[in-house]
């Protein structure tokens, strides 16, 4: 890379004004965003230190609640992103190589994926919606319960919502990396642009990797 | 060095071009610290004409002024823009903007565009704030505590909350701008240990804010969510805990102060080296010493809670790890003064500026200290002896250090030099001012006078009478720099490259800088403070 | 910066391995393991954050300074989830329920 980066010094048509060579654009755009998602990790962090408090607190609420969410819905919207996780490393292997046509493909799969992984989302969420577990003053629950589990369909909502909000801008980011692959503006030299979103897609999916035990499969045995 | 003529450079960032575009879409980082020294002003004053009206309320022992309902939302909004509009934005965003750059000898920083957008989204943050200010203000108190702020307060909380919300992306943003600068712009030859103390500051308040402002916003969010659609997070009726609001609120808003007077310690590191002509005593340690206040600053946000209902066992954590950050304060302390002896000290404003800061840091930490220790705190929370403590942190110490930083780089942002009489007698009268206000506040407070009452016992009447009359002080001592600095852009002495005879890689480029910083790149071959090498030969 | 090209299988088999966990995750919920459940699913569901972090995301392969950004990630986490349970743990007085 660094050999590459040199012979473009200057002249690489992306790199801006205050860098001094294309390597060390690259190299400031990944640290940026590595510290972008550290920004993602506490941010999540409040709302998983929520959750271990009030689970902690009231297990058996927590079990009761968990059950009402679609399990089947749950893995398969697992898979679902993490099919699409795959395909972002090979549009990200695709880029690398400068194989232009093979990127925007793996790059059109991973938004298709996403765009399947929120309508599944939606329509669990239609679900809890006519079921009346959405928390305030509609919610409907088993009378024991009541209190507690609202907590648990507070965290569900603000959890996923926070989540498929991330997967919104991805696949905006997406269609971003997409134009610029068609256009030419990524080459083998200058592919850190997908890379970097490459990171972000795969942050998300870490993000459902914790959400989707914590949230689907617990006390699944007791019932 | 005074022989030479002096004139102003031909082409500087000032004059690179006009009109209220080239400022609105410029990607200069001096320009945009300029921009946000303008709006940080703005909310200075207003949460400054706050502070007016409480303490003429508080003149008097009954509530004659304004209604308690009025005084809730004075301190309040108060507490909100000088917080979060003013002092966390304060240093960083101003003198870190203009400065990290043309320190490490950088074009610019990393992210230009990032950097402006931060601007904007400061904006926003400000205008829902002054939207709930004139739609009638809030009144939860800085800190939004629940469920008084979700369930019971009946005031304007989500625009102030979205605008605390808003506005904490913009610090996340300047934050990781300044980390990625640090790490990957530096000139050749700046090694970490050539970087002045003020770039270590900055990092590690950069930390801070990438960190734990994540925290604080989705903190906000829940309550935001809890108010607005009934959600459930920390609302007892529903069996949740309001402590852990407190928890998660002062996950960040504990490192915020150290947010707040790190950089404020690293202006005064700048201003020690520069007017001593010595090298900082112990530049490691001082280096160092920021890192570990931005590390321990995350494990001590329970001594906020001692009187919440958090546990005895976790008290006691938080109380010996509030402890810990007293070393490398203390360290810092130590070092500066040890910096001073047998220094040829020059008493220009921007030293004043720094010695005030020394010694009312010195009490604000001191006093720290009995905050920390449960058995005391529990007699003290929430009486004016913490209003007394902070504010010599906030006030004493982040004002001073920005005021000292922005007398002493202000000819190289202007390229003018500021009246020194005018500047000498405002730092003495903000001094006085500041004491006459705040140290009748300890007493006030050890004697048992709660904050946050527009009334109190007529016995307390003397020594806040003692505390506004001191406020009038201060806030003339405000005013005059505002006038002369103004009056100085236009009729100021014309100050050169190196009016203070400083080292450091901002004093080798033109006063103002070029669009550019440096007509090339510079290369560093000297260490920090070298002030035993004559100025002359730290070439760029 | 990742400017190391991994081959395409690496990417299919850490796929495989991420499938596999999602089954076996999904799987042991079913069974009563008692405390052990909670301890099964995050294990599994760390080990699957951590391949893809080290192989989709490339910092096997990265600078140092990549790996402190993340493990500091981690880190100030751990301090968020650890300081905040040592009041929850040693309370001896639930205030609400």
């Amino acid at each position: 890379m660094s050999h590459e980066a040199a012979a473009h010094q200057g002249h690489h048509p992306a790199l801006a004004h205050h860098f001094d060579s294309l390597a060390q654009q690259t190299e400031a755009t990944t640290l940026g965003m590595w510290v972008f998602l550290v920004t993602e990790v506490l941010f999540f962090g409040g709302l998983f230190a929520t959750y271990m408090i009030y689970r902690s607190w009231y297990p058996d609420a927590f079990a009761v609640a968990s059950h009402e969410l679609d399990v089947v819905l749950g893995t398969t919207n697992t898979v679902v992103l993490i099919t699409s996780s795959l395909t972002m490393a090979l549009a990200v292997h695709a880029a690398q190589l400068g194989q232009r046509k093979l990127l925007m493909t793996f790059l059109i799969l991973t938004m298709i994926l996403g765009g399947v992984f929120l309508g599944i989302k939606s329509v669990e969420y239609y679900h809890k919606f006519v079921e009346h577990h959405i928390p305030g003053p509609g919610f409907q629950f088993e009378k024991e319960y009541f209190r507690h589990a609202q907590i648990f369909f507070s965290l569900y909502f603000v959890m996923t919502g926070l989540h498929a909000i991330h997967m919104i801008i991805g696949i905006g980011i997406m269609l971003v990396m997409l134009w610029w692959s068609w256009n030419g503006t990524i080459t083998a030299e200058y592919s850190s642009p997908i890379e970097i979103s490459g990171l972000y897609w795969h942050f998300v999916d870490i993000v459902w990797i914790f959400l989707f035990p914590l949230l689907y499969l617990i006390g699944r045995h007791a019932h | 060095m005074p022989s030479q003529t002096l004139y102003m450079p031909p082409r500087h960032y000032l004059n690179e071009n006009y009109g209220i575009t080239s400022w609105l879409l410029t990607r200069d980082h001096k320009r945009i610290g300029l921009l946000y020294l303008a709006s940080i002003t703005f909310f200075f004053f207003l949460g400054g004409a706050m502070a007016v009206l409480i303490r003429l309320e508080l003149a008097t022992p009954v509530g004659d002024l304004v209604t308690d309902e009025t005084y809730n939302k004075l301190f309040t909004m108060h507490g909100v823009m000088m917080v979060f509009f003013f002092l966390i934005p304060s240093i960083p965003a101003t003198l870190g903007n203009f400065l990290v750059p043309l320190m490490i000898g950088a074009k610019d920083l990393a992210f230009p565009k990032l950097n402006l957008a931060s601007w904007y989204i400061y904006v926003i943050g400000g205008l829902f704030t002054f939207y709930a200010l004139v739609a009638g203000g809030v009144d939860t108190g800085w800190t939004f505590y629940t469920p008084f702020s979700t369930v019971s307060s009946t005031t304007n909380v989500i625009p102030v909350a979205l605008g605390v919300f808003v506005t904490g992306f913009s610090s996340i943003l300047t934050g990781l701008n300044f980390i990625v600068t640090i790490h990957r712009m530096r000139a050749p030859g700046m090694t970490w240990f050539r970087m002045p103390l003020f770039l270590w500051s900055m990092y590690a308040t950069s930390l801070i804010m990438v960190l734990g402002t994540p925290v604080v916003a989705i903190t906000i969010l829940l309550v935001a969510a809890e108010r607005l659609f009934h959600f459930g997070f920390f609302d007892p009726r529903l069996g949740g805990d309001p402590v852990l609001f407190q928890h998660l609120f002062w996950f960040y808003s504990h490192p915020a102060v150290y947010i707040m007077i790190l950089p404020a310690m690293g202006v005064v590191s700048e201003l020690v080296a520069a007017f001593c002509r010595k090298q900082v005593f112990g530049y490691h340690f001082v280096a160092f010493a920021s890192v570990a206040i931005a590390v321990l600053g995350f494990l001590v946000w329970g001594h906020h809670m001692f009187v919440a209902g958090i546990s005895v066992y976790s008290a006691l954590i938080f109380s010996i790890l509030s402890f810990l950050v007293a070393v490398p304060s203390a360290v810092k302390v130590f070092n500066w003064t040890a910096t001073m002896y047998k220094g040829s000290i020059s008493w220009q404003t921007p030293m004043l500026y720094a010695i005030g800061f020394i010694g009312l840091f010195t009490i604000g930490g001191l006093t720290g200290l009995f905050l920390a220790s449960v058995g005391l705190d529990v007699h003290v929370t929430d009486t004016y002896f913490i209003i007394a403590h902070f504010h010599y942190i906030m006030v004493g110490g982040a004002l001073m250090g920005y005021l000292g930083g922005l007398h002493y780089w202000w000819p190289k942002i202007s390229g003018r030099m500021y009246n020194e009489f005018l500047a000498k007698i405002s730092a003495a009268i903000i001094f006085l001012g500041f004491n006459l206000t705040f140290f009748p506040q300890f007493i006030l407070g050890y004697l048992g006078m709660p904050r946050r009452y527009h009334a109190y016992p007529p016995e307390f009447q003397v020594l806040n009478v003692l505390s506004s009359a001191g406020a009038s002080i201060l806030g003339v001592g405000y005013l005059i720099p505002m006038v002369y600095l103004m009056w100085s852009l236009r009729y100021g002495r014309i100050a050169g490259s190196n009016p203070w005879g400083a080292v450091g890689l901002e004093w080798t480029t033109t006063s103002p800088p070029p669009t550019e910083n440096f007509a090339e790149t510079p290369i560093v071959t000297w260490e920090a403070y070298d002030y035993q090498t004559p100025v002359e030969h730290h070439v760029a | 910066m990742s400017s190391h090209i991994l081959p395409k299988r690496v990417y299919y088999t850490i796929f495989a391995i991420l499938l596999f966990c999602t089954y076996l995750t999904v799987q042991i919920a079913f069974f009563d393991l008692g405390a052990l459940n909670t301890v099964a699913a995050l294990s599994i569901a760390t080990f699957k954050a951590t391949i893809v972090v080290l192989f989709f995301m490339h910092v096997k392969y990265s600078t140092r300074l990549t790996w402190a950004v993340v493990l500091g990630s981690v880190f100030w986490l751990g301090i968020l989830l650890a300081l905040t349970m040592s009041d929850y743990l040693t309370r001896v007085w639930r205030t609400y329920g």
